[in-house]
């Protein structure tokens, strides 16, 4: 990260964390808007953050750890992330697992080397009944065949340099 | 969306401003008294008596006092509560309101799972309107000193952060971590004051409770498990969905609802429930038989039985909060029994152990999750021993 650009985030982290008056409830907000702008929380961030919220750095290492959607490490421009839960494997989610390794030439857990994707499994998403469900990003996907991946992966790859579509979380 | 034939409680017809401009003209003891009369049961998976609830809630003292809707619906095969946030919103809000109302609360938050960040901006929208409606902010539709408002706090991926105590600590900008107990959120909650953590369908179901009466409500479902329940319907069926069903309801009707006749088994309650064998069937669905906070899941009769009891295992040792030994420990040494099983290398001494270790994690686990991870796998041991050891050879 850039001098500059850090100074940029952490004008950012106070602005927000102010917004909560420092308070540690603001923290996982926090938290949230920077992994969704940086996509991820690096160990900079995290002492820009506990210097706000005036806690150790390790507290906020902590709550980074214990999330799913939180990450230490660098993720994909998009996450895609597949249910691996009991519905969607009997809907057939093993072949969308494989057609995405395929698509992608990368395995669950890693990310392309262009940056642009990021794959992993998920527990339940709450669309078992339209299974296998998958998500990127914030967007849903359901009754995802193998056949469709090609074109859901495309459809983002497309979208290079368009705005990512990451909730915006105030 | 919803796939129901009847309209019973939820899904019945309701003018939600006139619903709650009527209840803010009740007293907050006879609203409480109603939802008791109509023995609501959080329909959360708990099953804890709404009205206790929100009576201790509003008899704790507390400068602040929180309402907060647990809508982190992360329980395998439940996504009711994603049909209610996309198309009942102005009813859970109203639902949350007349819980402040009740209780004595200005501040209300929903707990949205990450997952459904998607549903965030029309929940947003509905709020606003809503706002504009006086139903939410200052002296609501009229009423002199009632305020009341509610922001969503979106959660960051964890299955642990629905049980009530985790998320009052995710929301603190903490680890989802369970608190012991007591003291209670009812006393002791969200930044130290009473809080009553509440599920998105048991706030829909005391507005119309308190709207259309106690008697009404019970003239659906059994004496012990009173009214009607959302189930969310996934698997081997020829019509999954969300349909709204009597509570009481045997699981062999429930199936002919669905289409799914021909199922070996149903696991009821989700990862945390049990599974129900074909012989099973005429069992009920209620609080005093097999238990659900509305995960239903169909295996027909092609379905290998040990392979969903490894789906469900994998599921609680990547979601166990690790806070607690017989969670941490107990969930791997299972999957790593089911893996021997799997292999054909499993000894009925050792299964013994397991199933033995199930109970003393049902026992002395934390919180719920470690209390209920052993269900799937215990109840699938006993109802499925002969096809595990028929199909499994480790010399093949
Ligand atoms: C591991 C675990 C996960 C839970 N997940 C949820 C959930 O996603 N939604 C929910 O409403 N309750 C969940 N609960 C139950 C809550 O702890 C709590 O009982 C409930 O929100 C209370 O609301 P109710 O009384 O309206 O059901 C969970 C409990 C446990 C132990
Ligand atoms: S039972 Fe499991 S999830 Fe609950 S506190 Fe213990 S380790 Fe955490
Ligand atoms: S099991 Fe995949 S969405 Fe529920």
């Amino acid at each position: 990260m850039l001098a500059s650009e850090r100074e940029q985030l952490k004008a950012e982290i106070n602005k927000m964390a102010k917004k909560f008056d420092y308070h540690r409830s603001g923290l996982i907000p926090v938290l949230q808007y920077v992994q969704n702008i940086s996509r991820h929380i690096s160990p900079e961030s995290m002492q820009d953050i506990a210097e706000a919220f005036k806690i150790h750095p390790v507290e906020v290492q902590g709550v980074v750890s214990f999330y799913s959607f939180l990450s230490i490490e660098r993720k994909g421009k998009f996450v895609v992330r597949l249910c691996r839960t009991i519905s969607c494997d009997m809907a057939g989610k093993e072949a969308v697992a494989n057609q995405l390794e395929n698509e992608l030439g990368i395995e669950f857990g890693e990310t392309t080397d262009d940056g642009m994707f990021t794959l992993e499994f998920t527990n339940c998403l709450g669309m078992c009944d339209m299974g296998p469900a998958m998500l990127v990003n914030d967007d849903i996907h359901t009754r995802v065949t193998p056949e469709k991946v090609a074109d859901i992966i495309d459809s983002y790859r497309n979208r290079f340099g368009a705005h990512v579509t990451h909730g915006e979380h105030a | 969306m919803s796939k129901t034939e009847k309209k019973l409680v939820i899904f019945s017809d309701l003018d939600v401003e006139k619903a709650l401009k009527n209840a803010l003209q009740k007293s907050r003891p006879d609203i409480i008294g109603e939802v008791r009369d109509s023995g609501l049961k959080g329909r959360g998976g708990a099953g804890f008596p709404t009205a206790v609830k929100w009576n201790l809630a509003a008899a704790a003292q507390g400068e602040r006092k929180f309402v907060i809707c647990n809508a982190d619906e992360g329980e395998p095969g439940t996504f009711k509560d994603r049909v209610l946030l996309t198309d009942y919103a102005d009813q859970l809000i109203a639902g949350m309101v007349l819980a402040a109302y009740a209780i004595g609360s200005k501040d209300g938050i929903i707990y949205l799972r990450a997952e459904y960040t998607y549903l965030r901006k029309d929940l947003e929208a509905t709020i606003e309107k809503m706002r504009g409606k006086k139903m939410l902010g200052k002296r609501i539709l009229g009423k002199d000193g009632f305020e009341f408002d509610v922001h969503i706090h979106m959660g960051s991926g964890a299955y642990i952060c629905g049980e009530e105590t985790a998320l009052i600590e995710s929301l603190e900008g903490h680890r989802g971590e369970p608190r012991n107990r007591p003291p209670f959120p009812v006393t002791v909650g969200y930044l130290g004051c009473p809080t009553s953590v509440n599920n998105v369908e048991t706030f829909i179901t005391a507005l119309h409770i308190v709207e259309k009466g106690a008697k009404w409500f019970k003239t659906f479902g059994t004496e012990k498990s009173t009214g009607s329940k959302l189930f969310s319907v996934s698997g081997d069926c020829e019509k999954p969905g969300v349909y709204e069903l009597p509570m009481g309801i045997t699981i062999k009707k429930l199936l002919e609802t669905v289409g799914g006749e021909d199922a070996k088994a149903v696991q009821v309650g989700g990862a945390s429930g049990t599974c129900v064998p074909r012989k099973d069937f005429d069992r009920a669905i209620a609080y005093e038989d097999v238990s659900t906070g509305g995960s239903i899941i169909v295996f027909g009769q092609q379905r290998d039985m040990l392979q969903v009891a490894i789906n469900f295992m994998e599921f609680f040792c990547e979601e166990s909060c690790g806070q607690c030994t017989p969670c941490r420990l107990g969930t791997e040494t299972l999957l790593e029994g089911l893996d021997l099983l799997d292999e054909g290398k499993c000894s009925l001494k050792h299964l013994r152990e397991l199933c033995s270790l199930g109970e003393t994690m049902q026992l002395s686990s934390k919180c719920g999750l470690g209390q209920s991870a052993p269900n799937a796998f215990l109840s699938i041991v006993e109802n499925f021993k002969s096809e595990i050891f028929d199909t499994r050879c480790s010399c093949r």
